[in-house]
């Protein structure tokens, strides 16, 4: 794992004297809400309905023990005892006070944490596949290139006020688990018939109102040309992206608007420009790409065999843990070492949530059994990358202890779904609730295994931040005079094959939306053919036998 | 007169202004004058040849392209932010320095803030007009409080990576 140097804790320092300084000035009296508000806004501290909410940044959602227990601390000190993982693989805590924030912002840069690019028109907290390092799908280590991202994204001077945010993903698997086709920039990596690293570049992806699935700009670019080439394309946003209107500043519409075609020619043509008066330029220095690649280099892993008889062993004995091993446990490019996946979507609980305690067990077990590397997924579930096979079951008894070890990874009840209106100043209507009304719905795990893969996506408003235009079933929450109504969507997708999901019908009243999503779970058990996902089964035969369904009562 | 603040050696400090804003809609006083881009398409020529020190104000919509064959005879780009959020100068102030190779004075008008000083400084200007009140100390305190930089820019701080080598 990356571990911070001198220089990269000197900057979180700086940045958090800065920061105190600001909020003493406000206290004081000194500045406004509307002068300050730009300036907490840069360190991720929101006004939300209830109080202020601070985001925390986890670089490529990778942390260690040590900050995951800083996390709960703070958890218990200054918050109601839990946080909130989000799509952005960060940390948010949605009750905190103004005048703690200082101490805090103290507090995680003495373990190398911050709240830097958390919101504001800049450059976002990079994200990348939680498995890398331990999947044997990926071609290369993409953590190297998103700390690379990282550095070169911090304080950037002149992509700090972009039209809009910005948000780049990247990974390294034909198996895309960062959804980078609809990111602002996804980047994947590849490698050439000659061995080289290169990476396709995909550019104005994205949800919100007008979500797009990005188009391919560049299909290899060299590894070592990335920090320039990236330069280049958020050169031609800072200058031509619009600021004239709040929904149509991403870099997503300036590519529609230009064309794919005209917006790769000027992102080209500035790219040579800069190769040009390149003295020094912006790419990164081989030493210092091999110096962060040394922070990944593989370590502790033992030489063992393929299969483990303690895990066979247990599971022959215990169904329950066998549920889990199906569901939760990934294979491992090591023979004799697994990827655990801990699912935060238990039923009754609220997707991505996680209590200071059970920040705590999963520290205690990552730094037991997992070489001390833990990973946020977008999906809001976390992970451990490298765990022996002969440990599972002990990881497995941790978790079930802490109420972790829900066995239900890409199931039904593994649901995205934003704040929503119980905590979101912009949300039109709840998601966690419905998303707990599904997940009760489906409480029957047997019935849950059974149904495969499903990918069930909520937001609360039509900004997206539950991602359900790419979810196999979408659901967006509308206000209709002041009442909840719900637009469901089917057949999207964020992986690698991205798609839009298509509208379903009139949206539903908040009480029918447990039942639509059992009904079109219905319809597919019983259209589906051998081996088909929800999402296979909805491209075969499209919206109707749903549609008919879902609205049969209403003929 | 606003307070103009140079940033010179490394440091900011107070400077005496020169330079007379003229508004598209006023006469052109006498003296060293900052004047619109279509102003200057238009008058620019007589102005120089008048022997003063002529300076284009560009707003955010205008790109400094438009005066790359005028570079050599201006004395001051000044652009202008309408808002602080609007980033697009920090753009135009790089491009000034790294691409044309500007050597006069890239000057910071309009919205101008001080926590924009650290990032105004690294893409190359070296003038400023604050909007909130900010003294010399203000601004150099703002522009100096981070010891490292990630990334190159168009200063001459040494980046993180070059640092560790």
């Amino acid at each position: 794992m990356y571990r911070y140097d001198t220089i990269d804790r000197e900057m979180l320092a700086d940045r958090a004297a800065e920061f105190r300084s600001q909020v003493g000035r406000r206290l004081a009296g000194d500045l406004s809400e509307d002068q300050f508000k730009p300036l907490r806004l840069m360190n991720g501290l929101y006004l939300q309905l209830h109080a202020y909410m601070l985001r925390i940044a986890i670089p490529y959602g990778s942390m260690n023990p040590i900050q995951l227990r800083k996390l709960a601390w703070i958890a218990r000190t200054y918050d109601r005892g839990y946080g909130h993982f989000t799509t952005r693989t960060n940390l948010q805590f949605h009750w905190i006070k103004l005048r703690d924030a200082p101490d805090i912002l103290d507090e995680l840069a003495s373990v190398d944490m911050h709240a830097i690019q958390t919101s504001g028109n800049c450059i976002r907290n990079v994200t990348a596949d939680p498995y890398a390092g331990a999947t044997a799908e990926e071609v290369d280590d993409p953590r190297v290139w998103a700390e690379a991202i990282r550095q070169w994204s911090t304080f950037h001077p002149e992509f700090s006020f972009l039209p809009r945010k910005f948000k780049i993903a990247v990974t390294a698997a034909p198996k895309d688990r960062t959804a980078a086709r609809v990111h602002d920039i996804g980047l994947v990596l590849k490698r050439a018939r000659d061995g080289a690293l290169g990476f396709e570049v995909i550019v104005g992806g994205g949800m919100g109102r007008t979500p797009h699935i990005g188009p391919t700009i560049r299909e290899f670019l060299p590894v070592n040309r990335l920090m320039s080439y990236l330069e280049a394309i958020l050169r031609v946003y800072n200058r031509h992206g619009r600021r004239d209107n709040i929904y149509k500043a991403r870099i997503k519409i300036l590519v529609a608007a230009l064309g794919v075609e005209e917006f790769t020619r000027q992102v080209e043509a500035e790219w040579l420009k800069m190769d040009a008066q390149a003295e020094g330029g912006v790419d990164l220095p081989d030493t210092e790409l091999a110096r962060i690649r040394g922070a990944f280099a593989p370590t502790g892993f033992e030489s063992l065999p393929l299969q483990s008889e303690p895990l066979e062993l247990e599971k022959a004995a215990n169904p329950a843990f066998a549920r889990f091993v199906r569901n939760n446990l990934k294979p491992h490019k090591k023979p004799g070492y697994g990827i655990v996946e801990i699912s935060l979507k238990a039923v009754g609980e609220t997707p991505g949530d996680a209590t200071a305690d059970q920040m705590d067990v999963v520290a205690d077990l990552a730094e037991r059994y997992g070489q001390g590397d833990i990973r946020v997924t977008h999906e809001q579930n976390l992970v451990l990358p490298h765990v022996k096979l002969d440990d599972v079951p002990a990881v497995w008894a941790g978790l079930r202890e802490a109420g972790l070890a829900t066995p239900n990874i890409n199931l039904v009840s593994d649901i995205i779904a934003c704040p929503g209106l119980d905590y979101c100043a912009l949300a039109n209507a709840r998601a966690i609730p419905v998303a707990q009304n599904i997940a009760e719905k489906f409480r029957d795990e047997e019935r849950a295994e059974l149904i495969g893969e499903l990918k069930i996506k909520i937001s609360g408003c039509i900004n997206a931040c539950g991602h359900h235009h790419v979810g196999h079933i979408g659901i967006l929450g509308v206000d209709k005079k002041g009442e909840e109504f719900y637009q469901l969507t089917l057949g999207g997708s964020g992986a690698e094959d991205a798609a839009l999901g298509t509208i379903l019908g009139p949206a539903l009243p908040y009480d029918r939306v447990a039942d639509a999503v059992d009904t079109l779970v219905d319809v597919y058990l019983r259209e589906r053919t051998d081996g088909e996902r929800f999402l296979d089964t909805f491209r075969r035969t499209g919206v109707a036998p749903f549609k008919e369904a879902v609205y049969a009562d209403a003929h | 007169m606003p307070t103009l603040i140079r940033w010179r050696d490394g440091r900011a400090e107070l400077a005496e202004d020169a330079f007379t804003h003229v508004a598209d809609d006023q006469d052109v006083a006498s003296g060293d004058v900052i004047i619109s881009l279509s102003r200057f398409q238009a008058d620019g020529d007589r102005l120089l040849h008048e022997g003063r020190k002529v300076g284009v104000r560009l707003t955010s919509e205008e790109a400094v392209e438009a005066l790359t064959y005028d570079l050599p005879r201006i004395a001051v780009v000044a652009l202008e932010f309408p808002k602080y959020r609007d980033g697009r100068h920090y753009t135009n102030a790089r491009l000034l320095r790294e691409r044309f190779a500007f050597t006069g004075e890239v000057r910071a008008v309009g919205d101008v803030l001080r926590e924009q000083a650290g990032f105004m400084v690294r893409c190359g200007f070296d003038a400023f007009e604050p909007a909130d009140g900010a003294g010399s100390q203000e601004w150099d305190a703002a522009a100096r409080r981070y010891r490292h930089v990630y990334q190159r820019a168009a200063d001459t701080r040494i980046p993180a990576y070059v640092e560790r080598e």
